[in-house]
């Protein structure tokens, strides 16, 4: 998968997990700029992402998380 | 909800929680009991609130939830924290884990340390239950504890002293000898679940170092699910009826084309065998008060034959109903309930064919249809749906099966008289009817909670309100019990009203169908009038308010001689009854008191 289609692949999940198809993420957001994105929506977000890539984070990865370019870049090195 | 039912989806669940909680209210076909739930955590609940919402409302009960802060689960419930207070909770769940054992015995505790480290814990969970109910009166539902994730002992840590695994299991003995001896204390089998889930995952550490909880996150819907179960069994909303296909369900091929000796049930074969685990189990249903019936193409006669094989472990006088024919199977489960006065919601249809499944689920909603899978997986699917939950197993339940055999009699018996009146004298039927005693409380919430069709207002009371208004002094109560010469039909009916100086306003009456046209109902208004003039009362207030399933009794009180008085647009009426001086009993059939 390229960088492009793991970021689509995220975004649809994203507009899955909120039940809201105007979302639109970047590599810079982060969860504030996202309606209802709190600790709780993280974590259903985090299993999500593992399920349907079928990868699996570490703790380190998770606390580390910073925006959704980094995200994507944790995803990538998993799926290589 | 497809989505919803057991076996289900769980990271779908997740996924979809916020759109699926949408379509859940938004369905207006549904009228919702509502609770108030609170939830006292030792560890995060945020994930588990959201997933027993689920599958509350999928259950027709919309919750709103109180939280305790994160670990405060006791500090809330013991010290009256003022919002739970005013919250004023109808449900109190406790959800703890093993990670709330404090003080674990270690490898130099001798035999007294370790049980006073026992005490000390158990006295402080029982402590919180006993203030719990002091305070509010309400059912209790109490997480068990799992086994822990690691064991210094070993193979041993169960069996020496100081192991963990022993004490979890000494701390879970406690908890359920006072379940035991405690009627609205329910535990929630946490420590089945994670076996069943799989411990190892189940306890993932990053779920609690991450986020506090205690219980891996993709594991919350089943134990929610699991919390919804105990909740919807102690609200009346428990399956009734298992309905079963025969061939390829109850025994392996097809009767009518292989022949009865050559259908797979018994001990010579490994399908046989699978088969009979099944029946096996399907018996054991019927011990704890669940009806069985048969709804299965095949020609009446030679279906009967395959339970008249000497292996066959379900015999043709297990089941309540027998449908062997080449009608529609929708149309055969109505008729079912029909005839054993049951909504067709309180069945669960069993069918190894999915085309008969899929006409059950389109044509008659509410009735569940399980995905049973294959034979070998029959028994977990049905067992872990909890279709069948038991919170209490009263005496009742246990003769169900016998009642519903006794009707059948008493409908034979019928044919036999043409003067209905001449019928129900030969029952030689005995009521008792009184004030409500506490051996019939459970029974008595038990029933204004499923009772639908024979019930004038629909109000729901949990057993510790049927207690307070017993006790409450401006209140006029009664059950009805029935018996007759072919059986004890135990607690049939239920009239709660409150006194207001000289008058009475109903607040409850209902019956069970399973005795209907006895003139219970008619025993049951004499009682009341006569209960009534002892308290001084001269005027009786009825209401009645309609609901889907309540049309039968919509002129109920009219017939008992009350006068209508008003009517809404809604169609709620209200009825008068003036007591005569001279009041003169309705009832003649039955033998009262």
């Amino acid at each position: 998968m390229t960088r492009e289609e793991v970021l689509a692949k995220v975004n649809e999940i994203i507009q899955e997990v909120f039940d809201d198809e105007d979302i639109q993420v970047t590599d810079a957001t982060v969860a504030s700029d996202v309606d209802g994105w709190d600790s709780l929506m993280h974590i259903t977000l985090i299993g999500t992402i593992e399920d349907e890539f079928d990868i699996k984070f570490a703790m380190k990865d998770v606390v580390g998380m910073k925006n959704v370019g980094q995200m994507v870049d944790l995803i990538l090195e998993q799926l290589d | 909800m497809r989505e919803l039912e057991y076996p289900f989806d769980s990271e779908f669940i997740r996924k979809k929680r916020i759109k699926l909680r949408k379509q859940l209210l938004a369905d207006e076909s549904v009228k919702f009991i509502e609770k108030r739930i609170a939830i006292l955590g030792g560890s995060t609940t945020s994930e588990i609130k959201n997933m027993i919402e689920l599958f509350l409302l999928n259950n027709g009960i919309k919750p709103s939830f109180y939280e305790s802060e994160y670990n405060k689960f006791y500090e809330d419930g013991m010290f009256d924290n003022p919002e739970l207070v005013e919250f004023d909770p109808e449900i109190i769940y406790i959800h703890t884990s093993n990670r709330n054992i404090t003080d674990w015995p270690t490898v130099a505790d001798g035999e007294d340390t370790v049980k006073a480290l026992l005490d000390a814990q158990l006295g402080k969970f029982v402590g919180l239950w006993e203030h719990l109910f002091e305070k509010y009166h309400c059912p209790i539902i109490q997480n068990n504890f799992e086994m822990p994730f690691y064991r210094l002992l070993g193979n041993q840590d169960a069996v020496m002293l100081q192991g963990r695994s022993r004490f979890v299991n000494l701390m879970n003995e406690g908890i359920y000898d006072y379940a035991r001896s405690h009627e609205n204390f329910f535990i929630h089998d946490i420590n089945y679940e994670s076996a069943t889930y799989g411990l190892a995952e189940w306890s993932n550490p990053l779920y609690w170092h991450m986020y506090k909880y205690a219980v891996a996150v993709p594991a919350i819907p089943y134990t929610a699910y699991g919390v919804a179960t105990i909740i919807k069994s102690f609200l009346g909303k428990n399956k009734k009826v298992l309905a079963l296909d025969l061939d390829n369900t109850l025994w392996g091929g097809v009767i009518g084309d292989d022949g009865v000796e050559n259908i797979e049930i018994g001990q010579e074969t490994s399908l046989g065998q699978t088969y009979s685990e099944f029946q096996n189990y399907v018996k054991e249903q019927k011990q704890i008060g669940t009806l069985l019936t048969v709804i299965t193409k095949n020609n009446d006669d030679v279906a009967r034959t395959g339970f008249e094989r000497p292996d066959s472990v379900l015999k043709i006088d297990d089941f309540v109903s027998f449908k062997a024919n080449w009608d529609p199977k929708d149309r055969n489960l109505v008729e079912e309930a029909n005839e054993l006065n049951l909504l067709p919601e309180s069945f669960v249809f069993v069918d190894d064919n999915p085309a008969e499944r899929e006409i059950i689920r389109q044509s008659i909603p509410g009735v569940a249809v399980p995905e049973i899978g294959n034979v070998e997986e029959y028994i977990q699917t049905i067992d872990r749906a909890g279709y069948f939950e038991v919170t209490k197993l009263s005496a009742d339940d246990m003769k169900r099966n016998e009642m519903y055999a006794a009707n059948a009699k008493r409908n034979i018996a019928q044919a036999s008289f043409t003067d209905y009146g001449e019928y129900l004298k030969s029952l030689e039927m005995i009521g008792t009817i009184k004030p409500f005693e506490d051996i019939y409380m459970s029974r008595i919430a038990q029933l204004s909670n499923k009772s639908n069709q024979f019930n004038l207002t629909t109000h729901r009371y949990t057993q510790a309100e049927i207690e307070e208004i017993a006790a409450s002094g401006n209140h006029i109560t009664l059950y009805g019990k029935l018996e007759d010469k072919f059986g004890d039909n135990g607690v049939v009916s239920v009239v709660i009203g409150e006194v207001k100086s000289d008058e009475l306003h109903m607040d409850l009456w209902l019956m069970s169908c399973r005795v209907l046209k006895r003139d219970m109902e008619f025993a049951m208004m004499d009682e009341l009038v006569s209960a009534c003039k002892a308290h001084g009362i001269t005027k009786i207030f009825g209401y009645y308010y309609p609901t889907a399933k309540n049309a039968m009794v919509k002129d109920f009180y009219g017939i008992q001689g009350f006068e209508k008085i008003a009517e809404d647009q809604e169609g709620n009426t209200t009825w008068q009854f003036n007591i005569p001086q001279a009041y003169e009993n309705k009832n003649k059939a039955i033998k009262v008191n």
